[in-house]
């Protein structure tokens, strides 16, 4: 048909080779039925055109996946039926046109900052959609490529740099590390691949909106951050604007490497629509005098499970995770961190901030490992509840697990209700109940909000708030 | 009619009663000192207009600008134009005073519906249409009542009552009622706990407003800050109800003499415990 032979045309300007790729293949993809098999993960390599070690790499874990037990601890998954889920991404999804509306204002800011006036017309035209994405990226590109800096997707870095990505690739979270790192091994798809080199400080945030845009956001991303000595990059990932996902089941991998003297930041807000399953696993090493800072905010999803970690491996190394976790009726979050010590003088610090509302109820999970030999480690724990309703809910379980004497390691934890007092004093300052709760609960967080980058703060504020007032469905 | 007036009010807080019959009248361009020992219940009775939770209205009823006071919400009430100042603000963490503040105001010109939280332009162009205060005016504002009551500017930014001293609490108690500017203001104890400079930053915040615009009923159990706010009238509450009341100058008689010639004039049993 002349008209899909035209997108095609357009897609062809497109740097992601992947989209191209599907939708040449679209009948034959559609096909295909749902669950999982050896088959499949071959049409996904395929697809890919990806080289036969990461074919194999897939078929081994999907082997390492069907092997392993389901966990028996965290959130409820006994309604998670794995035969009956779509492992690649339909092409019915990418067919849908996009709706200005839906771009969040902090990314159209970023058009007009850029000089694209007429993004929006082009961006209703439905086929600009994807290019207009494609336009933000590679002005940006430009400046990076002139730094040295990689930002691609992984299957086009696996082509491009395939040395480089196969010395960093499934090195810090094995095959075999849990079961849905497993699965994710043996069908991911989409996701981030970057290299800072040394010395390079990437000072606007990398947002992986512009590589990929809401409607792609994989089900089974994988990232690969790697950040050469005395690097800073920060990345961003994730929308605050709720997106909608047919897919009940999103499994990402995460792979940070923070070499001698580097930094990474990065910060995640989800907003999975509320039939989700959102079981990620993140793990960072940090080197020498390196630093890995985790900002993860949980609002979506029907259950997360989510514990990004930091090995210190090296003296001087330091890691920190910063979570917001908010669940409202019918929401499980199970989220937290995990900072294990490997060398002497290394730091870490786990900050968690939890609201629940109505039936939600929210977890914190996590780990202090102090390894013989790590001396003189210190560790900071908090973790903070606030319990909104009767029915709520909240756990804590903490975990400490030292093994050298000259340590310190501290816990603290709270659970609060909003305070009588409180309420009433903003209340007999004229603002109405409803407002002076939410004023509380952004209260509670706001210690986060303020490492958030200034847009993403807004928009965090506004979802809270329709949170609150019941106002998102 | 009064500003605000309460008849034979009966309040009671965790099932015992506390207000045993008061009845008061106030109006606009009046200080009424409200004074008596501890335990006589004048935090109770503030609480009560103000709407707290806690405190039930038993019997009696008020009016605030002729309206039903009790069947207003709490927030209803501060909106309409009254203003407590608290004796111990409660700290809201991670809440600036800036914020609270620019919230409070919107709430009332929003009259009850809650205020969008609006950003940059979008704030700029409700402000023109005095839906919501501006972010120019409104720093202006409080900008010009932060100096008035000696409070540095990072104030603004720092979290309600959140590690502030008593002398600063109090301080931005009557910062709110600056800018918030109600019709009939209850200070509760605000001069508890002050020393003297402190005392009078806050009595001269007060005197700029009290006037044809803004009542006041000062609650104290010292004469000290009545030499700096004068009343017109000053009340004694004694076991819940209002013994005597006179002029400006039995303030003066109530410090030379305590409250006990009190208690033995008009026949007031002592409550137990209670000096």
């Amino acid at each position: 048909m002349a008209s899909v032979d035209k997108n095609l045309e357009e897609l062809t300007k497109s740097k992601d080779q992947y989209i191209y790729g599907f939708s040449d293949q679209e009948d034959y993809v559609y096909k295909a039925e749902k669950g999982l098999s050896s088959r499949i993960v071959d049409q996904i390599s395929h697809i890919k055109e990806e080289p036969e070690w990461m074919r194999q790499f897939r078929q081994r874990s999907l082997d390492i996946f069907q092997r392993k037990p389901m966990p028996t601890w965290g959130g409820h998954l006994g309604d998670l039926d794995f035969n009956n889920i779509y492992y690649y991404i339909k092409p019915s999804d990418r067919s849908n046109e996009d709706s200005w509306d839906d771009v969040p204002s902090y990314i159209k800011n970023t058009f007009d900052k850029l000089g694209i006036p007429d993004a929006e017309r082009k961006f209703l035209g439905g086929v600009g959609a994807q290019y207009e994405s494609e336009v933000v990226y590679h002005s940006l590109q430009e400046k990076w490529a002139k730094q040295g800096v990689i930002f691609l997707d992984p299957t086009e870095a696996a082509k491009k740099f395939p040395d480089l990505f196969k010395k960093y690739f499934g090195t810090i979270i094995p095959p075999a590390d849990n079961k849905f790192a497993a699965l994710n091994s043996a069908v991911w798809s989409g996701g981030s691949f970057v290299y800072v080199p040394p010395g390079v400080h990437v000072e606007v945030p990398l947002q992986a909106y512009f590589r990929i845009n809401a409607k792609n956001m994989g089900q089974f991303e994988r990232t690969l951050i790697i950040a050469d000595e005395g690097s800073f990059v920060h990345y961003v990932e994730g929308c605050t604007a709720p997106v909608y996902s047919s897919d009940s089941l999103h499994s990402a991998v995460v792979e940070l490497i923070a070499k001698k003297g580097a930094r990474i930041r990065y910060t995640t807000i989800q907003n999975w629509s509320k039939n989700v399953y959102n079981l990620v696993t993140k793990r960072a090493v940090a080197y020498e005098g390196a630093t890995v800072e985790w900002v993860d905010g949980n609002l979506g999803s029907k259950l997360t499970m989510k514990y990004p970690a930091v090995y210190m491996l090296e003296p001087g190394a330091k890691g920190e995770v910063l979570s917001i976790a908010f669940a409202g009726d019918g929401q499980h979050q199970d989220a937290g961190g995990k900072m294990v010590h490997c060398a002497p003088h290394t730091t870490s610090q786990i900050v968690s901030k939890s609201i629940s509302k109505g039936s939600g109820r929210t977890s914190y999970r996590g780990l202090v490992k102090v390894e013989k030999g790590a001396k003189d480690v210190k560790s900071h724990v908090r973790c903070d509840a606030l319990l909104l309703d009767p029915e709520s809910k909240s756990d804590t379980f903490p975990y400490m697990e030292n093994e050298e004497d000259r340590v310190s390691i501290g816990h603290e934890a709270t659970v609060s209700k909003i305070g009588d007092e409180q309420l009433f004093y903003l209340m007999s300052r004229g603002i109405p109940e409803g407002e002076a709760m939410t004023m509380i609960v952004r209260g509670f967080i706001e210690p986060l909000v303020k490492e958030l980058p200034m847009e993403y703060a807004v928009e965090l504020n506004r979802l809270i708030e329709l949170e609150m007032t019941g106002a998102c469905g | 009619m009064a500003t605000i007036e309460i008849n034979d009010l009966h309040v009671e807080v965790e099932g015992k009663e506390i207000v045993k019959g008061v009845s008061l009248k106030v109006n606009k361009g009046e200080v009424h000192a409200l004074m008596g020992p501890n335990g006589s219940g004048k935090s109770t009775l503030s609480f009560a207009l103000a709407g707290h939770p806690k405190y039930t209205i038993t019997r009696g009823s008020a009016t605030f600008k002729g309206a039903d006071l009790f069947a207003m919400p709490s927030d209803q009430r501060a909106r309409e134009g009254l203003f407590l100042a608290f004796q111990y603000p409660a700290a809201v963490p991670g809440v600036t005073v800036g914020n609270f503040l620019r919230t409070a105001i919107n709430s009332k010109r929003a009259g009850g519906e809650a205020p969008k939280i609006l950003s940059g332009a979008q704030a700029e162009a409700a402000g023109k249409n005095g839906n919501q205060i501006s972010a120019r005016e409104f720093l202006k504002i409080l900008k010009e009542n932060m100096k008035l009551l000696s409070l540095k500017e990072d104030f603004a930014f720092r979290y309600l009552n959140d590690g502030f001293s008593g002398g600063e609490k109090k301080r931005v108690e009557i910062l709110q009622m600056a800018i918030l500017r109600p019709e009939m203001a209850i200070l509760d104890e605000t001069d508890s706990g002050l020393d003297i400079d402190a005392l009078k930053t806050v009595a001269d915040g007060v005197n700029r407003f009290v006037g044809p615009d803004m009542g006041a009923l000062v609650i104290t159990h010292y004469q000290r800050l009545l030499n700096y706010i004068k009343p017109h009238y000053v009340h004694v509450l004694m076991d819940g109800r209002l013994v005597v009341s006179g002029g400006p100058e039995f303030a003066h008689e109530l410090e030379a003499r305590g409250y006990d010639w009190i208690r033995q004039k008009y026949g007031v049993p002592a409550a137990a415990g209670v000096a």
